[in-house]
């Protein structure tokens, strides 16, 4: 019998609606691999009861005969940005050790609505701060691949969402949610050779996940292909009254609209994107990428992005700006850590309690967040990265005059070594070169598998669409996927 | 008087004051700016208090249609330029009454723009003292919660009800130069604010406060440096903020000393202002724009709805009672309060003769509702009460001393001026045969007097008149009686 | 502009987050050295360029004026919003006493 946490999202799903096997018994083996991979430390919390609730919920529906909802039976993970009514949620930083939240995230809430079951939250970088979980104040996310060199160096899970990467990949859950400021679905995705898609800003609501940087930051799916990122995250987004910035549109039914076909569909290969020092292995695969499309009936373009060079440094302001303001709410008083020292005042306790709960990443994003918002630098730096924004967002909207998608690599280089980067910021920051563009312009992205590389690691690919156009985005990440012909999967130390 | 510039007598000179006033007020809504908890003063601590006031992780802020609309519709009522595009901004410092650790606010883009209101110092001739205020700007922001100092010696509490109710900023310009001007100003102000209906104008709950911005100069100078006093909450307080600012300033400075541009409390009890503990970087908030909320856009229809919905503002109603006779100083008392308006306007509205119904209600109701301590919200004499009592006074029925009477007793027992007549028997008699045989009465037992009066005692007349008042029991017609009078006594 | 100990002592104050003269010295050249990458954006002509507003065309929403319509955003759930204080009493946070 097949193992059942082989699965993916669509398989469970259709596996449960036609009694092939019970919801529980998915739950309890996803419950049973989450448990014997404590080595890989993705998961914050664990919630077994959930997903067994859940599942129970889906078998007596079943059994009613009732029809099942769109994830009836589904486990997933839940990155801890997402705050779960009951279950503790911390951002993996100290600052909010022991907050447990009295409310349920709009997200989390439409999956629970949708059938699915929480397997628990899962870690990440703090505050959703880094590429490659290392920042996190409850220990690096594992990758559960390894160099084909035998090294067995612990490699990074790409972050931020790096406990949803590498649970994913190491089939602890079929799916999971994962958020986006700059990359931090799509880049954990190439490095663990999974699939994950950012929606365009808006699709899905904010309300209820903790915030990096509000202007940028999206949730969206990760899951092992393609058509299962489509359902998760046709059950992930929607309107919300609750967040200004929601977009009041219909959510389209983008699994049931999947087709490789990209007859009469133009990409674009933006020159920029051809950065110096890009690894052959990237460099190829990101032709064969080309070809595959063409192979699906796509016409290639080329265009150019001319701004893409400043789409970093304006990131690295405006990101930073909003954080250090959104995480002013971390001040001791109302949940979270307090530090008090003898004597200190009000104020003296901010400092300490700041000092204590925030990591050196976030300690670092709020400094230049601070910076550049401050008397004298705001026009140099804030205003000018938001014009720069404009003129990156004009960019691509001149490109979608020449195509209707855009095809690059995730990122510039396979899962690199936990602590190889750790030490040099922009180096960290650079790995982010590909995916931060068209986080700054909104637009849907997403990154699935195309290959490995000589050390055996996982490469990815990305798609960004125009606005809304999500459909486009999964339908060439379909066409592609289809082509690669990804199998490959991390083997089980752990 | 009021036409003397206002001066600071100092050692080396005459010192002119320049004042502007930042006024807080609160925006009369149901609930909250961005968030659904209610705004009712007075509830038990943090029970009107939502996950987004208390900036749980992940809360996101919605704007209030109504606080939005209270804000457009008081820009109007003060002709200030609305701007149809405008923009929320953070301004980030920490404390204890701001969960946030930002104040949602506008800074660059507010929602109105330059408009005036125009003030009078001197009620009994408006238009001969009056002044226009320019007002620079409304911003619509968010309020802070509260602290308690005084329940735990070495906790403070926090409250955050308050937290994340509408204010209005509105920001005058500098243009007021003495305490009556910036006392007329905050009167006028909440008077409008009152009868659009944007702002309950209760001081002493909190609902409109005001930093007080006050310099000094030698007449032609450029402008000195202000100082701000912070939330001062009545208008005699702004008057005497801007009073003793003014000489503590005039002091430093011709002590030798300067002033600092700094932030400043009343102390009503002394009678004085004082330093607040300057916070180091308390000027470097670090706004921009709140990236959870969009760019605020008005359109044409909601403007107008706002604009359609503002009810006769103060002006326009004093230049309206004025044109039906009414006296400066009648109209003046009758618009400031918009509770005195409506009701006039109310009393106006049963056809009562204009000029008579003002000045009985000025003198007669005003007079009664101050002596009972009550407000015209809870006037004893309805306008249709007091319609009746005027129509009795012009159709000759009751003297103005009967009438007095009847409205003492329509005080007591809310009874109508009609059936008290009936009832006491209070109706006024024109009969020319009875008064003539009180008269003759009268004179018969006065002749002494007649005689005087006969001989060139002419201040004697009155006396006859109260007589035949008296021996009517007031009830004669005093025409009447002075006609007759005058015809017999000769 | 240079990052100096000076400045990033400064901007923690700000940003309240207590660090010593060592932290200080370490984070500054790091700092610096992220702030002069950033310099490049002044490269770019920004010249009648508008700061972005929205990256996706949409507009502001406003919500009716209807206290406590949805749990989510009303409020009298006290004892859910102090559920998670560090400290509290009688209905209150407290915080170390303040002196204004």
């Amino acid at each position: 019998m097949t193992d059942l946490t082989d699965l993916g999202v669509a398989a469970i799903r259709d596996g449960v609606r036609a009694g092939t096997f019970s919801a529980r018994e998915v739950a309890e083996g996803f419950i049973a691999n989450v448990s014997k991979a404590k080595a890989l430390n993705a998961f914050l919390v664990e919630t077994p009861e959930h997903a067994l609730a859940a599942a129970d919920a889906a078998d007596a529906a079943r059994a009613a005969g009732e029809t099942l909802k769109p994830l009836a039976g589904v486990p997933i993970g839940m990155k801890d940005l997402f705050c779960t009514k009951g279950v503790p949620a911390t951002a993996a930083s100290l600052i909010l050790e022991g907050f447990t939240p009295p409310y349920e995230s709009t997200v989390s809430a439409n999956l629970w609505a949708a059938g699915a079951g929480m397997l628990g939250k899962l870690n990440m970088d703090q505050f959703a701060m880094g590429s490659s979980n290392e920042t996190s104040a409850f220990g690096n996310v594992i990758s559960p691949w390894r160099r084909s060199d035998g090294g067995n160096a612990p490699l990074a899970p790409g972050g931020s969402s790096g406990g949803s990467s590498a649970a994913i990949a190491a089939r602890l859950c079929p799916a999971a949610t994962g958020t986006d400021t700059g990359g931090s679905i799509r880049q954990p995705a190439a490095f663990t050779g999974i699939s994950g898609i950012k929606p365009t800003y808006g699709r899905c609501s904010r309300w209820g996940t903790i915030a990096f940087a509000s202007s940028l930051d999206q949730a969206g799916a990760m899951a092992r292909d393609v058509r299962d990122c489509a359902i998760m995250l046709e059950a992930m987004a929607g309107f919300d009254p609750k967040d200004a910035t929601s977009l009041d549109l219909a959510v389209p039914q983008w699994y049931a609209g999947l087709s490789g076909d990209l007859k009469g569909k133009r990409v674009g290969i933006p020159k920029e994107y051809r950065v110096d020092a890009m690894p052959p292995e990237i460099e190829a695969l990101w032709q064969q990428g080309i070809d595959w499309l063409k192979d699906a009936g796509a016409e290639i373009v080329e265009v150019s992005l001319p701004h893409t060079k400043y789409a970093l440094p304006a990131y690295y302001i405006i990101a930073p700006a909003e954080a250090s303001s959104n995480l002013a709410r971390y001040d001791g008083v109302r949940y979270g850590l307090r530090d008090l020292p003898e004597g200190a005042g009000l104020q003296d306790m901010y400092a300490a309690t700041r000092a204590a709960g925030f990591g050196d990443e976030v300690k670092r994003r709020i400094m230049i967040g601070t910076y550049v918002l401050s008397a004298g630098f705001y026009d140099a730096y804030f205003t000018q990265a938001s014009k720069v924004r404009t003129l990156i967002a004009r960019d691509f909207e001149q490109a979608w005059a020449k195509c209707d998608l855009l095809l690059t690599p995730t990122a510039p280089s396979a899962a690199f070594a936990l602590g190889e980067k750790s030490a040099d910021p922009i180096a960290m920051y650079l790995n982010d070169v590909f995916t931060v563009p068209s986080s700054l312009a909104g637009l849907p992205a997403m990154s699935v598998p195309g290959g490995l590389d000589g050390m055996g690691l996982p490469l990815g690919l990305q798609i960004i669409g125009k606005p809304l156009d999500e459909q486009g985005v999964l339908n060439a990440g379909l066409a592609l996927e289809e082509r690669a012909g990804f199998t490959a999967r991390a083997e089980a130390w752990w | 008087m009021t036409d003397t510039k206002y001066t600071i007598r100092g050692e080396t000179g005459d010192w002119e004051v320049v004042v502007g006033l930042e006024v807080h007020a609160q925006v009369s809504s149901n609930a909250k700016l961005f968030s659904g908890a209610a705004t009712a003063f007075g509830a038990e601590p943090n029970t009107q208090v939502s996950l987004i006031d208390a900036a749980m992780p992940g809360m996101l802020p919605v704007p209030n249609r109504e606080c939005i609309r209270q804000a457009v519709r008081t820009g109007m009522a003060i002709n200030a330029q609305i701007n149809k595009w405008s923009r929320f901004d953070r301004k980030n410092y920490f404390y204890a009454d701001l969960p946030q650790g930002y104040q949602i606010s506008q800074l660059f883009h507010p929602i109105v723009g330059e408009g005036h209101v125009d003030i009078s110092l001197d009620d009994k001739n408006p238009d001969a003292h009056g002044k226009r205020i320019g007002v620079e700007r409304i911003h619509v922001e968010q309020d802070a919660g509260k602290l308690m100092h005084d329940q735990h010696p070495t906790r403070s509490y926090v409250d955050l009800n308050r937290c994340g109710v509408a204010l209005m900023e509105i920001v005058s310009k500098p243009d007021m130069a003495s305490p009556a001007e910036a006392g007329a100003y905050l009167s006028k102000l909440r008077s409008i604010l009152r009868y659009v209906g944007s702002c309950d104008g209760n001081m002493d709950q909190g609902s409109m406060r005001a930093d007080v911005n006050v310099s000094v100069r030698k007449a032609g100078d450029e402008l000195g440096t202000r100082t701000e006093t912070k939330n001062v909450n009545s208008v005699r307080f702004v008057m005497a903020v801007v009073e003793q600012e003014a000489k503590r300033q005039v002091e430093v400075i011709e002590s030798g000393g300067r002033i600092v541009q700094e932030t400043r409390l009343y102390d009503p009890d002394r009678n004085e202002t004082r330093s607040m503990r300057s916070k180091e970087d308390a000027h470097d908030y670090r706004y921009f724009p709140d990236p959870d909320l969009l760019p605020l856009e008005l359109d044409e229809a909601f403007l107008d709805e706002c604009r359609a919905s503002l009810p006769e503002l103060p002006d326009a109603k004093r230049a309206r009672y004025l044109a039906l006779g009414i006296t400066p100083y009648a109209a003046a008392v009758m618009t400031a309060e918009v509770e005195a308006s409506r009701w006039f306007d109310a009393l106006l509205d049963t056809g009562a003769a204009p000029v008579a119904a003002a000045n009985w209600t000025t003198s007669e109701l005003f007079g009664a509702l101050n002596r009972t301590g009550r407000d015209i919200e809870n006037s004893p004499v309805s306008p249709d009460q007091a319609a009746e009592l005027l129509g009795l006074i012009a159709d000759g029925t009751l003297s103005n001393t009967l009438a007095k009477q009847v409205f003492e007793i329509m005080l007591e027992t809310g009874q109508g001026a009609a059936a008290i007549v009936e009832e006491k028997g209070l109706k006024q008699t024109s009969d020319t045969g009875e008064i003539e045989r009180v008269i003759a009465e009268v004179m018969a037992a006065n002749e002494d007097k007649v005689a005087d009066y006969r001989g060139g005692k002419d201040k004697l007349f009155g006396f006859f008149v109260g007589q035949t008042m008296k021996a009517m029991g007031g009830k004669a017609n005093p025409g009447v009686v002075n006609d007759v009078l005058k015809k017999v006594l000769g | 502009m240079p990052v100096t100990i000076a400045t990033v002592t400064k901007i923690a104050s700000l940003a309240r987050i207590a660090i010593t003269e060592e932290e200080a010295a370490r984070i500054a050249p790091e700092l610096d050295n992220i702030m002069g990458w950033i310099e490049q954006l002044g490269e770019v002509d920004t010249t009648d360029v508008a700061p972005i507003m929205a990256v996706i065309p949409n507009h502001l929403r406003l919500r009716d004026d209807v206290v406590n319509a949805d749990p989510l955003t009303g409020g009298g759930i006290r004892d859910a919003v102090l559920a998670n204080a560090p400290q509290g009493e009688h209905g209150f946070f407290t915080v170390p006493k303040v002196i204004e």
